[in-house]
């Protein structure tokens, strides 16, 4: 063992932070409250939005968000929420009834059990996108990831809409209930196939739409496959006049293309595979 | 002015301290890494981050993209790993100890001194930090396996250090070998990553790669060697996750002499990887095609050549296939690489900007670090992520592209029928 | 004639109110219970209980009851032993039976139970989600060679390692059980079933009847001690040879088929005279150490193009020790059979006391195997009377590849286990080869209740693997960790290398 050096502990400089449970900056202009997201950890920042909607503010706009999570989770009336920067995990979560508008990405979780209300995403998101969603509107510009759409529900008027502008990756629309899911594949910077393997599996309610086609492999043995006929467009035409609209997009350029639908063959998929002891 | 933590950490069990513990070997020597006889589950964040023109980064990148993803952890396991951070001792293979008390130094030491040359050991500097406590002594040697004893047995350099990196890890009691690899180190220990960053004064050192990982462990912690980057030689790996086929992969390791002694899942995917690359020469994509192999309904579907290389692939290493969800980041000299499950449980994104490439669990980790990304995307399922780091060799071996002649080049060694080896990117 | 001290068993009761005295028992029984005068008329003494009258008769009036005489307690002495000593004192014989050991040896896979992840690691859904069950069988190398193929991908370096592998798309296949122990028509659902299910049978030692050439692909051929059947032609036509050593029913000793029941086709199948008697000795005459065996096996691997060869074994004492010289010797498979495995006949006594349960024998094995670095180079086989997927799973986790079903794939054509094959009037028409009894199985009909069965355990296993959190087998294959004891005394779980519940 050769020479041993004095170790240093020098005493602790400010440290790197992430989030701080600080009180962002907010700026009020009528009815609009700006809020300063830099830095600020979720739970203050969504304490904040909360304390402003039930101040009267009907739009809230969120500057130099970077990942903070629960955005519009649990609320509920009519607000308006803009997020600029990347919106973090379970965005929209049980939301029920405002708007969100991000000006940026989306992580995982978006709409996760959406009861109502609109989430509209210029630009990508992540995984696990309205899981259990009853009702509402979602509608990502671009490409989503794995697992999207699971387990999508109707319930009386309440009936769940997903239009994903980009391609999607395996388990889209897994064990769908209800509601309508759409895929257009047209605003997408990736390089792979529009829909991935596993697509309405399990699928046993509501309709999944494609534009274009998938192929059989793809499809969950579940599923239906059928082209969409004039009455299943006029019923989609409205959504994605909407959609379009939020996007810049033309219309009839996404109707273009003859659209690929999918439903359940039977409510009871798997009515045979159990035997009574 | 010391660290004041952002969030209450969460309640820990409270268990009687190693200090006071009735271990196998006596009430004196508690065996230090006790919580191994509980499995330790995967934690919950990571990041990796190389500039692959191998200009160097400080550590506070890592920090910063760690802080973001606080919440995706517990407070109660951080880490990480840098490489290129020792440039004073490029050729010397540096241990990061951690020992619980001076007779476990001792110990280790001994054999130290007995197998090798140690041209430096000094203690590991580090900061006062609230939050951390009961950190372990913890050392740095810079060494090499002296070579009047490596000539006796037939085992490479590498092979003596895992020897010893083994031996240390189950038979000397409180001595963990945190790292073993050359011109890198892991820091890690019991607490917020951005609180052992703090800690190790990360921010001081400065490499080419580095990768981060904060864990969220569901039993009782306490051991500084639980907490993630899992590291041998210089593979390092952070893992987010938790590997279901523990069972037989550890098992099937021990058939090739490495020991899963750490209780936890990831040491396996360390083990496996130096098993498929360093000694099996498995070119890289083929190993993570092995970690996470494709579905058979997919392989039926390949053209027949690669068709057969799969299914070979995958019924020679099917003990060795990671199963259930994981996203995993491995370090080494050389660059680094990302890679999620089969069917993506776990999250993982990925950007490059200029020559810099990064993964996180998160994108907003990415976001805090690089300002202007050239590409944001999310990688499939089994599809590595993979930055290499120019004029270093590439120490995986079947690299890409190799002819046929400069296959056989290699294992002849009659050096006119090579070509000069062609990188390919 | 003096009077045998042998009560009979069983009582058959018949409801005279509701007989519609059709005669459907008295055709039906294939011991010969029935005769009928004005209405069937019962000889208790012959009933096994194999409920092929209760199930046949239109009026559902008959039962079988346990004849259930008082006999003085004894702990020691069970009825069951004291009927044997007069059976033997009346005959002089050796007793044989039917089927698997039905002593009450503790049952290991009953105090093993499997994990379930929650929450730290979630379950998989197999109904929607990927659930891979496809198995290779045979030798795989250490590691694999590639070469790169010149344009940017890969080829293997040598040729297909895994080209002789067998595929299965399932971990279970049909145990050997030979044409002569069990009718053709058995033989034909068998092979149709392995087929439809991508799996394989296996002949027994019994031969390849032509009716199965158009399902060779699917069939293991047997080479057994009796080399019945056996030519070049044979060899090649099945998609892997196995050398039979011993089964768990009858370990060390031979076989042994009547010559009644060596008729026409059974004779051309064995290539021996009708008639004959077709002796199965015990060792192979010319395996006497284990580098006969290896000699052996590379004997039929020449004969064959290097078709893979495997080796049945019984598991006794030193199962691990033998597994690992098989392997040694060049096996592609080792293929270990319990002590609960069933027969066609065995003399009771061997049966039920010779042998050791397939829990404990699988996993010497595979630690063994692995302890000497030569777990990849053959596939474990385990069978012994396998009940349900839940031993199957159980079976894997231990260590084994791939397990066979024989009885339970019978008690899917409609054996009721009476252990009564040995007598050659089995009345399902299964161990027989009389043809008013063998004609009681359509071949399409068995093919399609054996794929239900093993389609049922199939999915039963995947359910069993999502709750584990893996989806594909070969995770759950030698993965001791996902097994506990429950009951089990620590040596025992020691030897298993499983934990006890709570740890």
């Amino acid at each position: 063992m050769t020479q041993v050096k004095e170790s240093r502990t020098a005493e602790a400089t400010r440290p790197i932070e992430g989030y701080r449970m600080v009180e962002p900056a907010v700026t009020r202009d009528g009815d609009t409250a700006t809020i300063d997201a830099r830095n600020v950890y979720y739970k203050q920042m969504n304490e904040t939005v909360r304390r402003e909607i039930a101040g009267g503010a009907k739009r809230i706009v969120l500057e130099n968000v970077n990942g903070q999570r629960y955005i519009g989770t649990g609320l509920t009336g009519d607000a308006k929420i803009e997020v600029h920067g990347t919106a973090g995990n379970d965005m929209a979560m049980f939301m029920d009834g405002p708007t969100v508008e991000v000006f940026g990405n989306a992580q995982d979780g978006v709409g996760n059990t959406m009861n109502a209300g609109k989430v509209v995403v210029h630009g990508d998101a992540g995984d696990v996108l309205g899981y259990g969603m009853r009702g509402g509107k979602v509608f990502i510009r671009g490409d989503v990831g794995y697992r999207v759409g699971i387990h999508m529900k109707a319930y009386e008027n309440l009936v769940p809409v997903m239009v994903c502008g980009g391609k999607s990756r395996d388990f889209f629309g897994e064990y769908m209930a209800g509601g309508m899911l759409v895929l257009l594949g047209m605003n997408s910077t990736f390089e792979g196939p529009m829909v991935g393997g596993y697509l309405g599996t399990g699928m046993h309610g509501g309709e999944i739409f494609l534009r274009g086609q998938a192929e059989p492999w793809q499809i969950g043995k579940e599923c239906g496959i059928f082209t969409a006929d004039e009455a299943d467009l006029e019923r989609l035409r409205p959504i994605l006049e909407e959609y379009c609209e939020h996007f810049g997009m033309d219309i009839d350029e996404v109707l273009s293309v003859p659209f690929t639908k999918l439903v359940p063959i039977s409510h009871r998929p798997y009515g045979k595979l159990y035997t009574y002891v | 002015m010391s660290y004041e933590p952002l969030l209450e950490r969460m309640p820990t069990t409270k268990l009687p301290t190693f200090a006071d513990r009735e271990g196998v070997f006596g009430a004196d020597r508690p065996r230090y890494a006790e919580e191994a006889a509980f499995k330790i589950h995967g934690g919950c964040g990571l990041m990796g981050i190389c500039d692959e023109s191998g200009t160097h980064m400080g550590g506070e990148v890592a920090i910063r993209a760690m802080a973001v993803q606080r919440d995706r952890g517990n407070g109660l396991g951080g880490g990480y790993a840098g490489y290129g951070i020792y440039p004073e001792f490029p050729d010397h293979f540096c241990f990061h100890m951690m020992y619980h008390d001076i007779k476990a130094k001792e110990d280790a030491e001994a054999i130290f001194d007995r197998y090798f040359v140690v041209d430096l050991a000094e203690p590991m500097p580090t900061r006062a930090v609230k939050g951390i406590s009961d950190a372990p002594l913890l050392w740095r040697y810079f060494l090499n396996p002296d070579p009047h004893k490596l000539e006796g047995t037939e085992m490479s350099a590498e092979d003596f250090i895992v020897h010893t990196v083994m031996l240390i890890n189950s038979t000397v009691d409180g001595a963990f070998v945190a790292s073993s690899g050359k011109n890198m180190g892991a820091f890690k220990g019991v607490g917020f990553p951005e609180e052992i960053g703090h800690y190790y004064l990360l921010e001081e050192y400065e490499g080419h790669t580095w990768v981060g990982h904060n864990r969220f462990p569901t039993n009782t912690p306490g051991w500084w060697g639980g907490a993630h980057p899992f590291t041998l030689l210089d593979w390092a790996i952070v893992h987010n996750g938790e590997i279901s086929s523990y069972g037989i992969n550890s098992r099937y390791l021990e058939a090739f002499g490495y020991k899963c002694t750490l209780g936890t899942d990831t040491e396996v995917a360390a083990y496996l990887f130096d098993l498929m690359l360093r000694r099996h020469k498995l070119p890289l994509e083929l190993a993570c095609k092995a970690l996470a192999s494709p579905l058979w309904s997919e392989i039926d579907r390949m053209p027949a050549e690669e068709q057969a290389v799969m299914r070979s692939l995958r019924a020679v290493y099917g003990p060795g296939m990671l199963n259930g969800p994981f996203a995993i980041v491995l370090g080494f000299n050389g660059g680094m690489v990302a890679l999620n499950d089969r069917i993506k449980l776990r999250p993982l994104v990925a950007a490059t900007q200029g020559t810099t490439v990064m993964v996180a669990s998160e994108e907003s980790a990415m976001r805090e670090v690089l300002d202007a990304p050239d590409r944001v995307w999310m990688p499939n399922a089994g599809e590595p992520v993979i930055a290499r780091v120019q004029g270093m060799d590439w120490p995986i071996h079947g690299d890409l592209h190799l002819s046929a002649s400069e296959v056989s080049c290699a294992m002849t060694g009659v050096e006119d029928s090579c070509e000069t080896v062609v990188e390919v990117s | 004639m003096p009077i045998s001290l042998i009560q009979p068993e069983y009582k058959v009761e018949i409801d005279y109110d509701k007989c519609h005295k059709c005669g459907r028992c008295v055709q039906q029984c294939g011991w010969g219970v029935y005769s009928f005068n004005e209405r069937p008329i019962p000889d208790d003494s012959k009933c096994r209980a194999c409920h092929r009258c209760v199930t046949y008769c239109p009026a559902h009036c008959i039962t079988i009851r346990k004849n259930d005489l008082a006999y003085k307690e004894n702990e020691h002495w069970n009825p069951g032993l004291r009927k044997a000593v007069w059976r033997q004192a009346e005959s002089g014989g050796v007793m044989l039976t039917g089927m698997g050991n039905d002593k009450p040896y503790r049952n290991i896979f009953d105090h093993l139970v499997l994990d379930a992840c929650q929450v730290t690691n979630p379950s998989i859904d197999p109904l929607r989600e990927p659930m891979e069950l496809r198995t290779y069988l045979g030798r795989k190398p250490d590691s694999v060679e590639v070469e790169s193929d010149g344009n940017g991908g890969y080829r293997l370096a040598e040729g297909d390692d895994i080209a002789r592998n067998i595929q299965l798309e399932t971990p279970i296949i049909f145990s050997p059980m030979s044409y002569g122990s069990v009718s053709l028509n058995v033989h034909r659902s068998l092979a149709m079933a392995a087929q439809r299910l991508g799996t394989l049978m296996n002949t027994g030692e019994g031969g390849l009847h032509a009716d199965l050439y158009p399902y060779a692909d699917n069939v293991i051929v047997q080479v057994a001690s009796g080399r019945f059947g056996v030519n070049p032609e044979y060899l090649n036509r099945g998609a892997a040879m196995e050398i039979k050593i011993g089964q768990g029913a009858k370990p060390g000793i031979g076989g042994h088929l009547p010559g009644e029941k060596i008729n026409r086709e059974v004779s051309e199948t064995r290539m021996i005279p009708q008639g004959t008697d077709a002796i199965s000795p015990a060792p192979h005459h010319d395996i006497y150490s284990i580098e006969d065996l290896r000699q052996l096996i590379y004997s039929l691997k020449e004969a064959t193009g290097y078709k893979p060869v495997g080796v049945k074994i019984a598991a006794v004492h030193n199962v691990a020790a033998i597994a690992s010289g098989i392997v040694r010797a060049g096996a592609d498979y080792v293929y270990l059979d319990g002590f609960r495995g069933g027969t066609g006949a065995a003399p009771q006594i061997i049966r039920d006391h010779i042998g050791i349960p397939i829990e404990v024998a699988i996993a010497v094995v595979d630690q063994r195997l692995r302890d000497e670095g030569i777990r990849n180079q053959a596939s474990i086989v385990a069978a012994g009377s396998i009940r349900s997927s839940a031993d199957l799973a159980k079976a894997i986790a231990l260590g084994a590849d791939v397990v066979a079903i024989a009885s339970a794939a019978l008690m899917a054509l409609g054996c009721h286990l009476c252990q009564g094959c040995h007598t050659g009037s089995c009345s399902w028409g299964i161990t027989t080869q009389k043809p008013e009894l063998t004609r009681r199985i359509d071949p399409e009909w068995g093919a399609e209740r054996l794929t239900n069965l093993v389609h049922a355990w199939s999915h039963e296993l995947q359910e069993i693997l999502g709750a584990l959190g893996v989806n594909a087998v070969e995770s759950l294959r030698g993965s001791r960790e996902r097994l506990r004891a429950v009951g089990l005394d620590q040596q025992t779980c020691e030897i298993l290398g499983v934990k006890p519940a709570g740890l």
